[in-house]
């Protein structure tokens, strides 16, 4: 692999940028591999490099329905923290962070990571006293999150409204100045060309149709629109369709899968340093580096595979960013789209081994996946290479939803009063 | 904003008037109190979650207030049936064959 | 300039044409410079009759721009427009805003002026900025990429300016319904609208310019049922709008096409008016919910992709056409002309007939339609077929064209030019079709993307479903509206006919062209050719793209961005996608067009937010008793939807010293409090205990009536969910109560559970929530303060022991009296219809005044709940909380079979003992009051992470204790009391014991005290 620089861009600038490979090759699939991991998004793409470069495993294919990326990777507002409340959470979290960190020099692509500060706002005593719990927790398990107080969020984030007449004024917020953004289609782009340079195949447009099962039970492969593939392991790593490539090894899975939109203003100059979310208005913001306002809204109430929502989402989103930043309302929506996320009962994601021998799967991510690709892919790749989780991942099991140890950031979020 | 039919008011009114409640055809064990932890896994989280046509619950929130299940596609978010909460499961063939050649 | 006549409103304006009222100018500014237009101009067509081409500058390398089309698809001339300081706008297309009288239009993206751009070197360096290079660099250092590197991308991207100050503006939301919403006023759309509606069906016709026409803005020498077709088109829209079953909308954009024919409009109201009314709103959003829609958005003019082809002056062939046939305006004094399409060879006869000389129509083809070389012929112009344009001159304006034939490798011949105009074909405008998830279909001979199979109960006409020839659109679209009609109930459906005439009859214009690049910008090239003109994508990235692995048509996309400026690649996809096509050996359809989304031209936030501004944002809702607590002043907070009272401070008093007083009046004398937001659902019907059995851990059946008691709801899996108080009024009646966020989805919950898990239960539901009020009178003269009002109910002790209701009379209206307390204290909650709860309140708080009681609020209530130890759902239990461990086993009947959550409630992990529970927490220091939400730990030395072993929930300075008190939970809490732990903060390590979880008066005695 021809390394990215900036002397290499000379170079190319001089002959017409005829020199430049592809980033990564579409070769004919095998018959048979050591892992096939189904999937090729972010943490599928993560985990097929991480087996490689990690665990010296590289026979291994991604398999893509689609195109490389196209599923919640290229669709998510790119928000990256790791102040979650639970021990368990935040390791997870906070081990995805800390390799955000040097993504771009060991990948060699920039994948834009931007440690410009997720702020998160509460507005009322409720949120207040959950938000100081989270500060607490973090403190002690060593991640960075501070309270900052409505004058203190003002001047980290000047638009925001902070006017004790609003409908549900700024009492505060939770600050984690590492927490940021990158940048989705790069993270993507980037494991792809990695792992493709040690020598991972890379499948796309090529759909798994059937996961085959031995005599003991045991994969065999998987069957796809090219023909059957054999693999001694397969890692299921497809978000929203998980419950289906699930079902054809016979493991119905506790998921239910929803759409989720997102819009994009008409980019202008900067005007938004930070990423702000808000629990209680229910909407998260951002400015991409192109100058686009990137806004995520909620998920729509039933499950769907359409990856379209419904206008009346929107318009609840854009309700809520221009109350707290009345000053966008002559902003423009540029462009809305949707995904489709999958969700664990206790919103938590499973990053686990499965009752059929050779099979894990990585999936339940819900509507925050992308800020953990690193650490998921990662944790994966280990639990793959050694059928036994990492000590990291060793709570995120399908078991717990038997036991009812559950994970619920959701819950400990609480409502009611 | 979908449109939904609701079986009792035999209306088709907007989305926002209802509620999504989850799969439906899901009873409640009898003998809830010696269920397994499995048993109950299978009750209150394993969901189909299919791609394709599902039988889901909604309830009339802002309307009649009534519970009723639904047939819907996943793919094209489009219904298929609404009836009554208790009525048994439409047979699926007929109601796709019933929506090919009215559509 | 030669032919064009010298106006006031521009030098361009060619005398005779155009539609506009010479007579009625408006004055404008851009960047500083007054100009003068007409009425009805838009900033293009005003810009360009005082000479001006010079509009923008690109995104990344900064070129100069002029404006490309006269249109929604315009890339290059962005603008930002404002009326005053607060209504400022950027980003607007000055070939969609029309001009008013003051505005003020500056142009965008350049330091220090428009002319003389500083950005512009990044066009010197782009070698070095092709797609993707940011991938490339900029990783090292590590730190730079936030520090230097992103800071200087973000200034030097984004267009124009975002507003800075809160908008004065207001905007509008109208939902609506109708049989048939036409999208698109040209001649098929208005066909189609007066089809259907002569039937006598509801129709909504709706058309994105200030007037109906669409095409016939730029089309003349046409003529229908024996007039003008721009004048047929404006007659018709004024037909239309006298019918009382039609609804016409001008400058209304149908953006997004969603389930179920949901169409969204947004309909401009005034930003074309110089003083708007102050009644009208600035936009108005319509959701239409359409029985049937048609599309009849017509189709959009693609530019030709050559070396240069972005100068100032340069634009398309309809746009020229429109600007003079529509603005009266020229668009140069000699213009070229270079197409792959014969509808630019319309526009060059229109030019030359207006005086324009026009030196050459430059054609990639072998040849024009049918009489269409003889037709040039007899205006003088010279027509080059099989050239292309390899090359164009001038800076801030196109000068030269050099133009050479196709495949041959000379230097070409350079004609003069002030003006370039180009068509390489129209792209039908399928986006809504694409939008409701009609599957589109390739039209392999003529080189586009067609509605094919449709989705949803809609269909395309005229120029957007492929349609050529004038008659063919007309006759189809009159068939459309009668089908839609008929689909929708109409019975007497008339046959209409319209007579359509056309000048260029015969000749073909639709058809044909060519997408991807042209001569001179093959893949040998080195010449920038823009595919997409606002961000500066070029057929190079493209092709460099492909180069790199890109191969899917999004790859494509996403890693040159072509296609996802503010335009949406109206003009660009179709290139972009022909050129990856070519560089993949593939077929169009076989590389797949990118999804269209919505919106279809941007929507401003203020018009889908509408009314939901402020206090609309969302709902406040205030109890019966709001004023009573403004009148004596009360602090608010928000709970849910509603506003509390939290505390009321006296003269002097903080929050602290507020509270602190509250605590020992209530103690001391007596309070009075508005529990009114607490939930109140009555449950009613022979089978009500029997429902509440199994809704509740309690046991209901066996609770007397008269009494009440304390419930614990779960969900399935043994959590708490909710809690309150449930008295029963009757063997067949219960009120209970619910916390004040819990309320609806406690209801929902119940109601679930009746319909489809016990159907056969026979019982009933209602929230009451509204209809009680609520006063709690709190402390040891509870009973004398509301004794003298309470008629026909023995309060005595005995006769009306702690947890028990009673039903009666108190200032002469009915009430719900409870004997109970959230306090410790002696305690009553009163339950009187909510429309006489102010009179009701107002009597007893006379009399409890002047007995020394006081009000108190929220705040209060927590204090005196957590000295004893009582719990607040959703405070200090937080969903992941059984009753085991916030210290409610008692209220877990054994006896029952069922209830919701035994088999939840009795997993392996949740009858863990070292789960986390409930218990009380004293400082040693006891003049420090703990964190809520601060953490425990064991061992306050251990390293970072540390093991935590809970939390506090609730911490208080309590002064009826004289310390802080505190209830935490803490993992095997129970069998730590007594035990000392700590609590690590930034600044020190608090000291804290494990203790029960009452702290005042444990022995509850002063409930009946």
């Amino acid at each position: 692999m021809r390394k990215y620089s900036v002397f290499a861009i000379a170079r190319e600038a001089m002959r017409g940028h005829n020199g430049w490979e592809k980033q990564w090759s579409s070769p004919e699939p095998r018959s048979s591999y050591d892992v096939v991991i189904v999937g090729a998004g972010g943490h599928g793409l993560g985990t097929a490099y991480y087996l490689a470069r990690e665990h010296g495993i590289r026979n291994v294919a991604v398999i893509e329905k689609g195109w490389l990326g196209g599923g919640n990777t290229g669709r998510n507002t790119t928000i990256i923290r790791s102040n979650y409340l639970y021990d368990e959470s935040a390791g997870l979290y906070n081990h995805a962070l800390n390799l955000w960190q040097d993504l771009s020099q060991e990948l060699n692509y920039n994948v834009m990571y931007s440690a410009r500060g997720v702020m998160m706002l509460q507005h009322n005593v409720h949120d207040v006293q959950s938000a100081k719990r989270h500060v607490h927790s973090n403190r002690l398990n060593g991640v960075d999150n501070e309270w900052l107080e409505p004058e203190e969020a003002k001047a980290f984030c000047p638009p925001l409204n902070i006017s004790q007449s609003a409908r549900y004024p700024v009492m505060g917020a939770a600050l984690q100045r590492r927490g940021g953004v990158a940048r989705h289609d790069a993270v993507a782009w980037g494991y792809a060309r990695a792992a493709s340079d040690m020598g991972v195949h890379i499948i796309q447009n090529c759909e798994v149709t059937g996961i085959r099962r031995g005599p003991n039970g045991e994969v065999k492969g998987v069957d796809t629109a090219r023909g059957f593939i054999g693999a001694k392991k397969v890692g299921v790593v497809a978000a929203g369709h998980t419950s289906v490539l699930m079902d054809m090894a016979g493991v119905h899975m506790p998921l239910e899968s929803f759409p989720l939109q997102a819009l994009v203003s008409e980019p202008v100059k900067p005007i938004f340093p930070c990423v702000v979310m808000s629990n209680t208005v229910h909407a998260y913001i951002s400015q991409s580096d192109k100058g686009e306002l990137v806004i995520g809204a909620g998920t729509d109430q039933y499950t769907s595979y359409s990856q379209t929502g419904g206008l009346h989402i929107i318009q609840h989103t854009l309700d809520a960013i221009c109350e707290m930043f009345p000053i966008f309302t002559r902003m423009k929506m540029l462009r809305s789209w949707g995904g489709i996320v999958d969700v664990t009962p206790d919103r938590s994601p499973i990053l686990a081994k499965t009752p059929v021998k050779g099979l894990y799967v990585n999936c339940g991510w819900g509507t925050g996946g992308f800020k953990a690709t690193p650490g998921s892919a990662h944790v994966f790749a280990h639990t793959i290479a050694n059928d036994a989780p990492h000590k990291i991942n060793e709570n995120f099991t399908l078991e717990r939803f038997r036991t009812g140890r559950l994970i619920d950031e959701a819950a400990a979020a609480a409502v009611a009063h | 904003m979908l449109l939904i039919h609701c079986p009792y008011c035999a209306e088709e009114r907007p989305e926002i008037e209802f509620r999504h409640a989850g799969e439906a055809h899901i009873a409640r064990p009898d003998a809830m109190a010696d269920l397994s932890e499995e048993a109950f896994q299978g009750y209150f989280f394993i969901r189909d979650n299919r791609k394709g046509e599902v039988f889901e619950r909604w309830r009339h929130i802002h309307g009649c207030g009534r519970f009723f299940n639904a047939v819907r596609n996943t793919i094209t978010d489009k219904f298929l049936a609404t009836y009554e909460a208790g009525k048994p499961k439409p047979d699926l063939d007929a109601l796709k064959a019933q929506k090919g050649t009215s559509a | 300039m030669s032919a064009p006549h010298r106006m006031t409103s521009g030098a361009n304006r060619v005398a005779g044409a155009g539609r506009l009222t010479p007579a009625r100018t408006a004055r404008f500014t851009f960047d500083g410079k007054q100009l003068t237009a007409l009425e009805g101009d838009t900033l293009a067509s005003a810009l360009l009759a005082n000479g001006i081409h010079l509009m923008g500058r690109s995104f990344k390398y900064h070129r100069p721009r002029g404006v490309l089309s006269a249109g929604a698809e315009e890339p290059n001339a962005l603008m930002g427009v404002s009326r005053d300081a607060a209504r400022y706008q950027p980003n607007v297309r000055a070939s969609v805003q029309e001009v008013f009288d003051g505005m003020r239009a500056n142009s965008q993206n350049r330091w220090p002026s428009l002319a003389f751009d500083v950005g512009a070197v990044n066009d010197a360096l782009s070698p070095f900025l092709a797609a993707g290079f940011y991938y490339k660099t900029f990783m090292w250092p590590r730190a730079a990429w936030e520090r230097l590197y992103e800071p200087n991308i973000r200034a030097a991207a984004g267009l124009g300016v975002a507003p800075t100050e809160p908008d004065p503006d207001r905007y509008a939301s109208r939902y609506a319904h109708c049989d048939v919403l036409v999208v698109g006023g040209g001649v098929a759309g208005l066909s189609a609208a007066l089809a259907a509606a002569e039937s006598g069906v509801s129709v909504i016709l709706c058309d994105e310019q200030a007037e109906m026409g669409g095409a016939l803005h730029h089309e003349v020498g046409i003529s229908i049922n024996g007039e003008d077709g721009f004048e047929w088109a404006q007659k018709t829209a004024r037909r239309l709008a006298f019918m009382d079953n039609v609804e016409v909308l001008t400058r209304t954009t149908a953006f997004g096409y969603y389930a179920q024919n949901f169409v969204g409009l947004t309909e401009r109201v005034t930003d074309h008016l110089a003083s708007p009314r102050s009644d009208q709103p600035r936009e108005r959003l319509w959701q239409v919910r359409a029985r049937r829609v048609i599309l009849a958005t017509g189709a959009i003019e693609r530019h030709m992709v050559f070396p240069d082809n972005d100068r100032p002056g340069i634009m398309l062939a309809s746009a020229a056409r429109t600007f003079l046939n529509h603005y009266g305006v020229a668009v140069g004094s000699k213009v070229g002309v270079y197409a792959a399409c014969d509808s630019a060879y319309e526009a060059a006869f229109d030019l030359k007939r207006a005086g324009i000389e026009i030196p050459v129509i430059v054609d990639t083809r072998d040849g024009p339609g049918e009489g269409l070389l003889s037709a040039a012929a007899d205006l003088g112009i010279e027509v080059l077929t099989r050239h292309g344009v390899i090359a164009t001159g001038g800076r801030l304006r196109v000068s030269s064209i050099r133009v050479r034939p196709i495949g041959s490798s000379d230097g070409g011949r350079k004609i003069a030019v002030d003006a370039l105009i180009m068509s390489a074909g129209w792209t039908p405008a399928i986006h809504l079709f694409s939008q409701s998830r009609g599957k589109v279909t390739w039209d392999a001979e003529n080189s586009r993307f067609l509605p094919g199979a449709y989705a949803q109960d809609c269909l395309s006409i005229g120029a957007c479903n492929g349609t050529a020839g004038l008659q063919e659109i007309v006759e189809e679209a009159l068939a459309s509206g009668e089908l839609m009609a008929r689909a929708t109930g109409a019975e007497d459906v008339p046959k209409l006919s319209v007579a359509v005439e056309s000048r260029a009859e015969g000749r073909s214009q639709w058809t044909s062209g060519m997408a991807g690049a042209g001569e001179g910008a093959g893949a040998d090239s080195a010449a920038k050719a823009f595919v997409d003109f606002q961000n500066d994508v070029t057929a190079k990235d493209i092709r460099l793209a492909v180069r790199e692995g890109m191969h899917s048509i999004e790859h494509v996309k996403r890693f040159t961005t072509n296609g996802m400026a503010t335009d949406q690649g109206k003009t660009s996809n179709m290139h972009g996608l022909a050129i990856a096509a070519e560089t993949l050996g593939k077929s169009i359809p076989e590389v797949g067009l990118t999804t269209f989304r919505a919106p279809y031209t941007p929507v401003t936030f203020g018009a889908i937010v509408g009314h939901s501004r402020g206090a609309l944002f969302d709902p406040v809702r205030k109890t019966a008793l709001h004023e009573c607590w403004e009148t004596n002043g009360a602090i608010f907070e928000d709970v849910g939807q509603w506003k509390r009272a939290w505390y009321f401070p006296r003269v002097g008093e903080d929050m602290h010293q507020a509270v602190a007083r509250e605590c020992r009046t209530v103690r001391e004398t007596a309070g009075l409090f508005d529990a009114s937001t607490l939930g109140k659902i009555e449950v009613v019907g022979p089978d009500a205990a029997k429902f509440l059995d199994l809704m509740y851990t309690n046991a209901w059946s066996s609770l007397a009536p008269g009494r009440s008691k304390y419930g614990v709801m779960l969900r399935e899996d043994g959590y708490i969910y909710d809690d309150g108080v449930v008295g029963r009024l009757a063997e067949d009646r219960f009120h209970v109560t619910t916390t004040t966020g819990g309320a609806p989805r406690v209801l929902h919950h119940m109601e679930d559970y009746l319909q489809t898990e016990f159907p056969d239960l026979d019982v009933w539901l209602t929230s009451i929530t509204e209809q009680w009020a609520v006063i709690a009178v709190q402390g040891p003269k509870a009973r004398e303060i509301i004794a003298p009002f309470v008629e026909g109910i023995d309060m005595s002790d005995e006769a009306m022991p702690h947890m028990s209701v009673r039903e009666g009379v108190i200032c002469g209206v009915p009430t719900r009296l409870f004997r109970m307390s959230f306090t410790g204290e002696r305690g009553f909650e009163v339950n009187v219809p909510a429309d006489y709860a102010r009179s009701v309140f107002e009597a007893l708080w006379e009399r409890a005044e002047a007995m020394g009681a006081c009000l108190y609020g929220t705040e209060t209530m927590h204090v005196l709940r957590a000295e004893k130890g009582y719990i607040i759902v959703g405070q200090d239990t937080d969903g992941t909380v059984t009753p085991h461990d916030a210290g409610l086993s008692w209220a877990i009947s054994k006896k029952k079979p069922d209830f919701v959550g035994i088999a939840g409630l009795r997993r392996s992990d949740l009858v863990r003992t070292d789960r986390k529970q409930l218990v009380g927490l004293t400082t040693k220091d006891p003049r420090i009051v703990l964190d809520e939400g601060a953490q425990i730990v064991a061992d306050p030395n251990e390293k970072i992470p540390m093991t935590m072993l809970g939390h506090v929930t609730s911490s208080y300075w309590s002064d009826n204790c004289g310390r802080s008190i505190a209830l935490a939970v803490v993992a095997g809490g129970r069998e730590r009391i007594g035990q000392t732990l700590y609590v690590p903060m930034p600044d020190r390590t608090i000291e804290v014991e494990v203790t029960s979880t009452v702290f005042f008066d444990k022995e509850g005695g002063r409930l009946n005290g």
